[in-house]
């Protein structure tokens, strides 16, 4: 499993992808928008993991590009906010089973990944 | 709505956005400490089974576990002094460090919209009597324009000054002032700046506009 990790909190993001790699999952990370479609160019993941509020692209307007390159591609959003604004903007683009809010729990997100690419 | 009315409102939704800001970059700090231990947890895990601990790993954890407490101790300082400016209708305040505190709670702000914020911060105190919160208040709303109107260095500049007859603030480095940022100043900033004894007066051609503040400054 390829998993893409996407927020401008780059102790987050990285802390994140090792942890997941200990658990036997391909992860990498970037910090912004354009770094992720970067790195899209030369790889293919099965799932990014998308912070929705990050600077200049946000994780909504991400998805898009990045759903136009990668159209198989699965997505999860995560965010630090619990505002109800929020929760529609982003559980409209991938359901609200894969809205998660911070901190994460490991377990959950993982749990969520693999439901996610057996959709 | 009666003036006062309008200037209460302005305030309850300054202090949510401002609430709102530092909450999320709360979780944030909070978000990073939890990864940090949950990768301690599981170092322990491979521990038990045999992996040997690598001391230079754990003390780079330590370091940004350390590195997070200060960025949330300065985040709550701020959040504090914030709450505080409300409790004093007229108070003596240096300017340098309203600024300072304005530039911390919109810093997340700007970021999000690709803008840089410059604050001169002169050797000097620069004194004022007024309202901490109302001030900060209507700078905000300025410094919201100046992110909307800012040119193409992305850079907003601010600068306080003492004067003759009080203080002024530049905010400079704008590019388009009028419709493309919105109309300013608009209602709320034209009835902040009549409590607060205030004046903006927009400068297109030096791409910058000034909040003045009349009245003398007590000694220092």
């Amino acid at each position: 499993m390829k998993v893409l990790l996407v927020d401008d909190e780059r102790e987050l993001v990285s802390t994140l992808a090792e942890r997941l790699n200990l658990r036997g999952l391909e992860a990498q990370w970037a910090t912004s928008a354009e770094e992720a479609m970067l790195r899209l160019q030369t790889e293919s993941f099965d799932i990014a993991v998308l912070d929705v509020k990050m600077p200049k692209v946000d994780g909504l307007l991400l998805k898009k590009q990045m759903q136009e390159k990668c159209p198989a591609m699965k997505f999860i959003f995560v965010t630090g906010h619990g505002s109800s604004q929020d929760f529609e903007a982003g559980s409209s683009e991938v359901g609200s089973n894969y809205y998660l809010v911070k901190p994460l729990k490991i377990d959950e997100l993982i749990a969520k990944i693999k439901e996610a690419l057996q959709r | 709505m009666a003036p006062m009315d309008l200037i209460g409102r302005c305030g309850i939704q300054f202090f949510g956005k401002m609430s709102a800001s530092i909450s999320h970059d709360l979780k944030n700090v909070l978000a990073v400490i939890n990864e940090n231990a949950g990768l301690l947890e599981d170092f322990c895990v491979m521990a038990e089974k045999g992996k040997a601990l690598e001391p230079t790993r754990l003390k780079r954890l330590a370091e940004d576990v350390k590195h997070q407490i200060r960025r949330g101790d300065r985040i709550i300082t701020s959040l504090n002094t914030f709450a505080h400016s409300a409790d004093r209708e007229s108070v003596a305040i240096d300017l340098r460090e309203l600024l300072g505190l304005l530039l911390e709670l919109t810093q997340r702000s700007a970021s999000m919209q690709g803008v840089s914020l410059a604050v001169d911060r002169p050797p000097d105190p620069i004194m004022a009597t007024t309202s901490p919160f109302l001030l900060l208040n209507l700078l905000w709303f300025c410094l919201d324009y100046a992110m909307k109107a800012a040119g193409p260095e992305k850079t907003v500049e601010i600068t306080a000054e003492k004067t003759d007859d009080g203080t002024r603030l530049h905010f400079r480095k704008l590019a388009e002032m009028g419709s493309g940022a919105g109309s300013f100043p608009a209602e709320p900033e034209r009835l902040l700046t009549g409590v607060l004894n205030a004046q903006i007066q927009l400068d297109p051609d030096s791409r910058e506009f000034v909040v003045s503040l009349r009245g003398r400054a007590p000694e220092e």
